[in-house]
């Protein structure tokens, strides 16, 4: 167990350290923070709703995350195989668990720094009025579960091919598929056609609904298990991924 | 004690492409392997597979006892491995990737620095630690990737093609350190660089089509050379005759051709009988001026015949 913590971190730090040797971190924050900033003040109306919280903040991420979370999972994998160092890291006596854990955490913590830079407006909203802090942190928390989701689906899909820009887009669309499955447009379409068990499992599965949940403050339980157990999910497929692609 | 180095009857297969086809080799400690094959007769697969990277469709590969696909890490602590390319985290520099292994490797802080300076040394990076990867000379990429396979200090080194893309000096500097490290390690260098297999190895095997097709020194596989230790001779045409009737006096030499006439002068080539040393008579014979050579040259042979020689008359039907 140990040994798994160390080697996870080792790895895990490294992944790290690559995503700011490369311009990709600055862009990426940069982008995220003006994205979230925009859509909040712009489309969301963060001001003219005269209200003291951040729902118009959290109300675009899963949109928000389409893009950016898979231009952060890309290249987990793809770059490996395309390098050929995924022959040095798999040969290194470290188990592939570790590897893929570490390399996800990494990213995952990559998100997390960029939701920390948010919190100027967490504080803003502070000074404006007075807001149910307990609900905003719940959103952070909904946010940062979610982008893990996305993470872990685009980690997975990485390990599929050495092409980046195809790993970008095919994890894309799961995404994609994923958050519009909680849309009653998405959700009518299928009632017409299908039996209802089949439209109940299709918005629970919803990165929306559940998403939706957490930001209104229900922190629940099934959402959080919603979330770590599809990061489960992905991680181990990705496990298989790259036991059956590394040496292609 | 067992070979460092087993592997028993190792298969792959790619789809259609048998890449492998039944491969079984020890290497002892204090051995250096040449593996040497044309370009896609398995030999980095084979490396693959010994390193426990690809699993063998059939077989099992052991380094240092350690079965690699049983016990990976345990077997993965005691080997050193070059891939292909040797690749590397080229966004790091050489110090923070050789830093990187080192901790991997589980050495702490101190000894992981201590580490880090001998393989630095003993690959001569000092110049160019603090450069990030990808900007360094393929000579230098290659170092990095070497420094990291021999880090440790492994029982077992697998390197597959170390000295490919180095220039002259680089090579001999990478040969120079595998020959300073084969006492006490079993490795195993592909190549198809045959100079190699004599400047380092102690011992080569010849893979083709996934099988191997000649295991010796490179001097046994020399000896199955039809020209090995053919003398050549140039003398005057009206001399031509005589010598070359002198020549096959000799009970050691089994033939005497006539190869050319150039610039007015006769090529003789006595073949020797199959592994029998030239005759001391003989080669008095020569230096006294007896038998009037202008030139005298003894042919060895050179391992790229040998090469040639086995993998082409190997070729089956149906190899694209």
């Amino acid at each position: 167990m140990h040994e798994l913590v160390r080697n996870t971190w080792i790895i895990a730090k490294r992944e790290f350290i690559a995503y700011f040797s490369t311009p990709l971190a600055t862009v990426f924050l940069i982008i995220f923070i003006a994205l979230t900033g925009a859509f909040a003040f712009y489309v969301g109306g963060f001001f003219e709703r005269g209200q003291a919280d951040l729902a118009p903040f959290f109300q675009y991420h899963p949109w928000l995350y389409l893009l950016l979370v898979p231009a952060v999972a890309m290249r987990l994998w793809a770059e490996e195989r395309k390098s050929g160092t995924i022959e040095l890291l798999m040969t290194l006596p470290i188990s592939p668990w570790e590897a893929i854990l570490g390399k996800f955490l990494a990213a995952w913590a990559f998100i997390g720094v960029a939701l920390v830079l948010t919190m100027p407006m967490w504080i803003t909203v502070n000074i404006l009025g007075n807001p149910d802090n307990g609900v905003i942190l719940a959103g952070y928390i909904g946010s940062f579960l979610m982008a893990g989701a996305f993470l872990a689906i685009g980690s997975c899909i990485s390990a599929l091919t050495r092409n980046q820009v195809i790993a970008f887009i095919v994890a894309s669309t799961i995404c994609f598929l994923l958050v519009m499955s909680g849309l009653e447009l998405v959700l009518n379409v299928l009632r017409a056609w299908t039996p209802g068990f089949v439209v109940s499992a299709v918005s629970s599965m919803s990165f929306l609904s559940h998403f939706d949940r957490i930001t209104k403050g229900f922190l629940s339980l099934s959402g959080v298990i919603f979330y770590l157990s599809l990061i489960a999910f992905a991680l181990f497929t990705n496990k298989i991924l790259v036991d059956l692609k590394k040496a292609d | 004690m067992s070979a460092l180095i087993e592997a028993s009857d190792l298969r792959k297969q790619f789809g259609d492409i048998v890449a492998v086809n039944g491969i079984s080799l020890n290497v002892e400690r204090g051995e250096v392997l040449g593996f040497l094959g044309p370009n896609g007769a398995g030999k980095s697969t084979t490396m693959k597979m010994l390193t426990g990277f690809l699993e063998p469709d059939a077989g099992s590969a052991r380094i240092a006892g350690i079965d690699v696909l049983e016990n990976p890490k345990m077997a993965r602590a005691k080997l050193g491995y070059l891939p292909e390319g040797a690749p590397c985290y080229g966004d790091m520099t050489a110090r923070a990737f050789l830093t990187f292994i080192a901790e991997i490797r589980g050495f702490d802080r101190a000894e992981g620095g201590k580490r880090v300076a001998a393989a630095v040394d003993k690959t001569e990076l000092h110049s160019v630690l603090e450069q990030r990867i990808d900007t360094l000379s393929k000579g230098f990429k290659r170092r990095v990737a070497i420094a990291q396979a021999i880090l440790h200090d492994p029982q077992v080194l697998i390197m597959d093609e170390p000295t490919d893309g180095l220039d002259p000096n680089q090579k001999h500097q990478v040969r120079k350190l595998i020959a300073g490290m084969a006492k006490d390690k079993a490795i195993i260098v592909s190549t198809h660089i045959l100079e190699e297999v004599e400047a380092v190895c102690s011992r080569a095997i010849i893979i083709n089509r996934g099988r191997i097709v000649a295991d010796g020194t490179a001097e046994d596989l020399m000896r199955r050379l039809p020209y090995h230790n053919t003398i050549a001779l140039k003398v005057a045409t009206a001399r031509a005759e005589a010598i070359a009737k002198a020549l096959g006096d000799f009970s050691a030499i089994s033939k005497v051709e006539r190869v050319g006439v150039a610039n007015g002068r006769v090529q003789l080539r006595a073949v020797p009988s199959v592994g029998a040393p030239i005759p001391a008579e003989l080669a008095s014979m020569i230096r006294t001026r007896l038998i009037e050579a202008e030139e005298v040259q003894v042919e060895r042979g050179n391992l790229d015949d040998v090469f040639r020689q086995i993998t082409t008359s190997d070729t089956g039907a149906g190899h694209a």
